[in-house]
């Protein structure tokens, strides 16, 4: 679906359906240098089981006009903003690493319209790497090597992909290939620099990689701490890209989180 | 922390795309010799066919042995996911007919496989699809035969049987420049000798018969992608970023983003015309992927000792090969091709066609057959045989005469080679 914000395109997949008023909405957040085919086979689930999906682009990605945002306040407001473009009142956000922060932030600062949080891969405080930042901002491709190797499990390049035939690594590739350059240092900058508000009072679920060597387990518990009721679900043989090595229990939780809420 | 770092060539041609079978623990990768596969409950079903699980169907479409092979072939060239086929022809049309209907064209080198040149000059003629064929060369043609309703240029890495060198690099820009995709047959090259998407290239096919293979037991194709181009902002490639009738009016493009052209071309190209790759033969394909890294060296290094002794040979006129310096691609190949420049080649034999008669029938070791990249020698007159339907003029075109003979240098020991040739050679020349 092509919006408008601010003034400049914004693009969100929503499974081929217009937005209904009689049905829940669920939006799903990228996370940095990515885009919304991220969430491919998780996004069409919903969008054809009944839900309203936005899986948007954020600005500088994918389909969206730049330029890209800066920070993940920023961030969260244009997705209110998107929202807002798109006659809903409120949605469940979905957010994957980048994207997780913008969905809590929106949850903290934008409560009214954010029914629940489900949280895939993420950590608080995000810190991220001086080498793997100073490459980004220096746009070299060991960048993407870093989002490429430690975006993954170690045994993915190993391994096999559940979705036949294709090759994660490859792809992950790919998706960096076609961004801006500064984009990744854009996104990588906003989630080392944010601070969390606090405040988030909505169902929270943690989607968690055992595997994960980018957000590991552990550094999920600042945030799962802060939000009152949290819930957690960590799958064990997945690492920091959840949709794309473990699509089925990735979707598995989803479904059971956002179908046993009743928000709007 | 040690910066990251990607597993090697070696290993992954011997892991990627398998992790031991989770129901036996078999190390090897196991035969799915299955057709189809039960659903846990309909809604399962009914998710997998709507594209919202990962998941096999039924074998036309996906197989867990086929996706081994096809996740190697692409971590080994370093796309974004393959789609295996029934033989390399089906993956040169599954490719053209993902990407092309009646009233497109395509831009083509003229030193193509006699196979390929056929699927283009007369079979897909008969469907609208139109193709110029061009010395690959000349980077003037590539330009200059594009037209408006043109989407793809395709060339072969190392052409045949004359061995021009493509100058990948030259040939993308200009591709992209014109909003389309480059495809390269890159057989003869294997993702060892050459990787054509760190060239530039968009798409690329194998026939696995030949190297990746190697043991001449299965026919097979593999199609990658390198999920580089941007088909949306080329805007030339309807099948990809117009809704599809043929499956819940889907865009591709907006729907997958790098992983457009596989999606299709498994969705609708396997399921619609079926060339799929048996599970058997992916099975006997990965045996030879697994030594690809071990005997595409020795490939090279006997047909250098070979091309050496052919090039002073007196019953020789000339040798084609492009590492000799009077190649015309001598330059491109010690740049593109630094580990070999395959172990295809081609001479010219004095003498003219009853020479080649003669020097054929009297070899022991190399086997006459229509085929290359077997871990035995092979030996073939292209004139006669793998091009025997193109004109005159074509077969100029592509570098072959009547003497030309194409020699596919296997794995036996290599002075046991020379003696065969030269003993024929002789033979030849009475």
């Amino acid at each position: 679906m092509k919006l408008e914000v601010d003034g400049k395109a914004a693009y969100a997949y929503t499974a081929n359906h217009d937005i209904d008023p009689a049905k829940r909405s669920v939006v799903f957040i990228h996370g940095a240098g990515l885009d919304h085919s991220s969430f491919g086979l998780q996004s069409r689930y919903f969008g054809y089981h009944g839900w309203n999906v936005l899986a948007l682009d954020l600005p500088g990605h994918g389909r969206s006009a730049g330029p890209a945002l800066k920070s993940v306040p920023a961030m969260a407001d244009w997705v209110v903003r998107l929202l807002d473009a798109a006659k809903i009142a409120q949605a469940s956000l979905v957010g994957h690493s980048m994207g997780t922060l913008v969905c809590v932030d929106c949850a903290a600062r934008h409560a009214s319209r954010v029914g629940r949080v489900a949280l895939v891969a993420t950590a608080y405080p995000m810190k991220v790497s001086d080498a793997f930042l100073g490459a980004a901002e220096r746009n070299e491709y060991s960048a993407f090597d870093m989002s490429t190797i430690w975006g993954h499990a170690p045994q993915v390049p190993l391994g096999g992909n559940p979705n036949p035939g294709m090759w994660m690594y490859g792809d992950t590739q790919a998706r960096l290939e076609r961004l801006a350059p500064g984009v990744l240092h854009g996104d990588l900058k906003a989630v080392n620099d944010y601070v969390f508000p606090g405040g988030v009072k909505c169902p929270a679920l943690f989607i968690l990689g055992r595997r994960d060597v980018m957000t590991p387990v552990r550094a999920a518990k600042a945030l799962q701490d802060a939000i009152p009721g949290a819930k957690s679900v960590v799958i064990d043989y997945s690492g920091h890209s959840l949709m794309a090595e473990a699509p089925d229990a990735t979707l598995d939780a989803l479904i059971g989180f956002l179908n046993s809420g009743t928000e709007p | 922390m040690a910066g990251p770092k990607y597993p090697g060539f070696d290993t992954l041609a011997l892991h990627a795309g398998q992790s031991p079978d989770p129901a036996t623990g078999s190390r090897a990768v196991p035969i799915y010799q299955t057709t189809s596969y039960v659903f846990r409950d309909t809604e399962h079903a009914a998710s997998l066919f709507n594209m919202e699980r990962a998941g096999h169907v039924y074998s036309r479409i996906s197989n867990p042995t086929v996706a081994v092979l096809e996740e190697r072939v692409a971590a080994l060239e370093g796309g974004v996911g393959a789609i295996a086929t029934a033989s390399g022809q089906a993956a040169l049309h599954l490719a053209v007919a993902t990407l092309m209907g009646a009233g497109s064209h395509i831009v083509a080198s003229g030193s193509l496989y006699g196979g390929s040149h056929n699927l283009l000059a007369y079979t897909l003629k008969r469907f609208g699809i139109e193709t110029t064929f061009i010395n690959p060369r000349n980077l003037d043609d590539w330009k200059r035969s594009i037209r408006p309703n043109t989407r793809l240029l395709f060339s072969e890495t190392l052409g045949n049987p004359g061995l021009d060198v493509l100058d990948i690099d030259s040939v993308a820009g200009i591709a992209h420049d014109a909003k389309l995709p480059l495809m390269v047959d890159a057989t003869f090259t294997t993702p060892y000798l050459l990787k054509p998407f760190a060239h530039g290239a968009d798409l690329l096919y194998h026939s696995a018969t030949k190297f990746l293979g190697g043991h001449g037991v299965a026919i097979g194709g593999v199609l990658v992608d390198s999920g580089r181009f941007d088909w949306e902002a080329s805007g030339k490639f309807d099948t990809l970023t117009a809704p599809y009738s043929g499956f819940h009016n889907m865009d591709f493009e907006e729907e997958s983003g790098t992983r457009a052209f596989l999606l299709r071309a498994r969705r609708e190209g396997l399921r619609d015309f079926g060339a799929c790759m048996a599970p058997m033969t992916a099975f006997q394909i990965l045996q030879g992927v697994e030594t690809l890294h071990l005997r595409m060296p020795r490939h090279v290094e006997s047909t250098r000792k070979v091309v050496a002794f052919l090039a002073q040979h007196p019953a020789v006129s000339k040798v084609i090969y492009p590492e000799l310096p009077d190649h015309p691609d001598f330059s491109l190949s010690k740049k593109l091709l630094p580990l070999g420049a395959g172990a295809v080649f081609s001479f010219e034999i004095k003498g003219g066609r009853p020479a080649g008669k003669a020097f054929i029938e009297s070899l022991r070791i190399f086997s006459h057959l229509a085929n290359v990249g077997d871990a035995k020698s092979l030996v073939i007159h292209p004139a006669t045989t793998t091009h025997y339907r193109m004109t005159d003029e074509d077969l100029k075109k592509a570098g072959i005469t009547a003497g030309t003979v194409r020699l596919s240098i296997g794995l036996e020991d290599a002075q046991d080679l020379i003696d065969d040739l030269d003993r024929s050679l002789k033979i030849s020349q009475k």
